[in-house]
């Protein structure tokens, strides 16, 4: 754990070096920067979406304990980085379209009805009493994530026809070869940091976990 | 198959037979589906075109189904009805069936009143409308009814349905909206049957681990 730690701040610090000494400077000026941190983050947060989904599904499949969990705190670092991506898509958008906020940003709408989503999901977990029941329930409504995630993306498409006429175009000129670079070290540094998070929280919760049975044992004797 | 039909029927008939005795459910959501336009009468400024009156429309569908999904598992939860459901004798998806079925049969009144009253109140509806509104009630309904028995078993129950509902239902909305407000619907009436499938059978297949104690 300790060694994948010192990875991350090793690629998190390179792919800073590479976003802003590296990669050149497009039309768009210095903003177009956020862009290696922006479109990273949202992938990330669809991997750990996914991820939790997968366990979910080992959950109910092969009735594995301890998926739930691990499900839970997948998904939990998914709202994490779903908030980053709400959060850079709104100052990206604020610099170059001068709001805060815009419909014709597709992937910032998506991110916005699947963190009401997963903010729910939440909400069913804190409000069922802990026990395989509610790991169940949990389940369930992470699977049903999965099925939302493409469903939406083109319901939002196909929303943009009579909402909001003008399609943005994130690049005016494709990426070239430094950009490419810069951005995919980018997303190995965010999921090498996602991946830390996730096993640090797992492992938090474990020795919760661990050390209430522990005391309920002492209590008990 | 004929097994599970049968099935199927004698549970949507328990659910029709309750409501036709207790009447609570059915009575409140045509009083809220009409009480809800006359509101967005008053909402909408003088001069707004149809086209919005036409987005509220599909609010006011959204809500009267969370209306009767709300009320789906009362009695299952109260008189502990549930459990004598589980013993019985067949697959517990057909509890699902059955549930979505019955609550259909709801919405599907409440909106016999609800889209004759929008005509008078604000403009005429087209076929496009009425067809979008038929597939829409189906993905309402079928993940409404799975979502209503998990908040069943929540503690803050009524408060964690529409939470739970609510972002599920935005393609809905979409697709219903698109159909009746453009010239050609043919994509959203499709898009609306995609996602109605998508989401049956998820709820279908997954009811099972939402109702087992």
């Amino acid at each position: 754990m300790t060694a994948l730690a010192v990875l991350t701040t090793a690629l998190l610090t390179a792919s800073v070096a590479l976003i802003f000494f590296y990669a050149p400077v497009d039309a768009d000026g210095l903003n177009q920067k956020i862009f290696y941190f922006h479109v990273p983050i949202a992938l990330t947060s669809y991997a750990c979406f996914g991820w939790g989904a997968l366990k979910a599904f080992v959950h109910l499949w092969k009735r594995r304990e301890g998926a739930d969990l691990e499900s839970y705190v997948a998904i939990h670092q998914g709202v994490i980085f779903g908030a980053l991506t709400l959060l850079t898509g709104s100052i990206w958008a604020k610099v170059r379209w001068g709001h805060w906020w815009t419909w014709g940003d597709e992937q910032l709408v998506l991110f916005l009805v699947l963190f009401l989503f997963y903010c729910a999901y939440f909400m069913l977990r804190f409000s069922v009493e802990p026990g395989p029941r509610r790991a169940r329930l949990s389940a369930v409504y992470a699977l049903f994530g999965v099925a939302l995630i493409p469903v939406s993306f083109l319901a939002i498409r196909l929303a943009n026809d009579f909402i909001h006429p003008t399609v943005f175009t994130r690049h005016g000129a494709q990426m070239t070869h430094t950009m490419f670079a810069a951005f995919c070290v980018s997303w190995a540094a965010l999921l090498a940091l996602a991946h830390v998070m996730y096993r640090v929280e797992l492992l938090g919760k474990r020795i919760d976990a661990n050390l209430r049975d522990l005391r309920e044992s002492l209590t008990a004797a | 198959m004929r097994r599970y039909a049968a099935d199927v029927a004698v549970l949507a008939r328990k659910d029709l037979t309750l409501e036709l005795r207790a009447r609570d459910t059915l009575p409140a959501m045509l009083l809220f589906v009409v009480s809800t336009l006359v509101v967005f009468h008053f909402a909408l400024p003088k001069h707004s075109s149809d086209l919005a009156a036409k987005g509220l429309l599909w609010v006011a569908i959204v809500f009267t189904a969370l209306v009767g999904l709300t009320r789906a598992f009362v009695a299952e939860r109260e008189q502990r009805l549930i459990d004598g459901l589980l013993l019985a004798p067949c697959d517990r998806s057909a509890i699902w069936l059955a549930k979505s079925a019955s609550v259909l049969a709801f919405l599907g009144i409440a909106e016999l009143v609800a889209l004759p009253a929008y005509a008078a109140f604000f403009s005429a509806i087209g076929w496009s409308t009425v067809v979008a509104v038929l597939l829409a009630d189906i993905g309402i309904v079928a993940v409404g009814t799975l979502l209503a028995a998990v908040a069943a078993v929540s503690r803050t129950r009524e408060l964690l349905l529409p939470l739970l509902f609510l972002p599920l239902a935005i393609p809905v909305v979409v697709g219903g909206v698109g159909a009746s407000v453009v010239d050609d619907p043919g994509r959203y009436l499709a898009f609306l049957c995609l996602y109605d499938a998508v989401f049956a059978i998820i709820s279908w297949a997954s009811f099972e681990y939402v109702v087992t104690e």
